[in-house]
């Protein structure tokens, strides 16, 4: 009888578990959004076509918690020799729920010295930012964050 | 139509160096409203280039999502004296420029 009520706790842990883990992934993705999932993922195919993105290599700074998304200092930086054989070639950012998916497309060369730009954003809504290097030898290299903005920025009236 | 530029003046032959820049420019989205509630038209800057004696060395394609008065900072080799020459184009034929001089020894 104890057996029983063991298998049966047991199954029931294991099914809360896995609704949950099944639960957690669509929380980001299933909100109402204008930048959808759909268009972030169009707009970094335009950028990377049908190659492998990779994760690694790309440092992306911004405030994990922002007071204010009408500007956010974000930095991005690509680990990189930056010599004419192996240099990054372009950076490029997205956002998951502003209207547009594109925040800015960085085109650097080997005379950049630093593969490292700094910028000031918006954001919308809290949000996952993304940001892709294309290097020189063609591969292209990704990193993203979660971004929690307290204050959105596009929603304000104009008077 | 103001531009701020950071250039170092002076620089030993193949350092790295900053530049950073800020043009002011009001960068309406294009998707806020009126009280009336008609859309505000959008007004951006789209594009923003760097040369270094002629050569282009970075560029920027920008969207809304960049903030009001865009701050763009990054890097170059400081690899001969001369100007760095700084564009910004934008929608509603927006177009400014600044220069920066350096020295390299």
């Amino acid at each position: 009888m104890t057996r029983q009520d063991d298998t049966t706790r047991r199954r029931f842990l294991m099914l809360a578990g896995g609704a949950a883990v099944a639960g957690a992934v669509p929380v980001l993705t299933i909100r109402p959004a204008d930048a959808t999932p759909a268009t972030l993922a169009a707009a970094i195919r335009d950028v990377v076509g049908t190659a492998v993105v990779h994760t690694g290599k790309v440092k992306l700074d911004i405030p994990p918690l922002v007071e204010n998304g009408n500007t956010v200092p974000m930095t991005v930086s690509v680990a990189s020799p930056m010599t004419a054989e192996d240099h990054v070639k372009s950076i490029h950012v997205f956002n998951e729920k502003n209207p547009q998916p594109n925040i800015g497309n960085f085109v650097l060369g080997p005379r950049a010295g630093r593969a490292q730009v700094s910028t000031r954003i918006r954001l919308a809504d809290s949000q996952k930012i993304t940001a892709i290097a294309h290097l020189a030898d063609g591969s292209f290299w990704s990193v993203s964050v979660d971004v929690v903005v307290t204050l959105a920025a596009c929603t304000e009236e104009v008077i | 139509m103001a531009a701020l530029i950071n250039v170092p003046r002076r620089a030993k032959r193949g350092d790295v160096i900053e530049i950073k820049t800020l043009m002011s420019h009001i960068m309406e989205t294009g998707y806020r409203r009126t009280a009336d509630g008609d859309i505000v038209p959008r007004d951006i800057i789209t594009s923003f280039t760097c040369r270094y004696n002629g050569d282009e060395i970075f560029r920027a394609d920008l969207f809304p999502a960049i903030a009001a008065n865009p701050f763009i900072s990054f890097f170059t080799v400081a690899t001969e004296s001369g100007t760095f020459e700084f564009e910004w184009i934008g929608d509603r034929g927006f177009t400014a420029t600044a220069k920066a001089a350096i020295t390299v020894e």
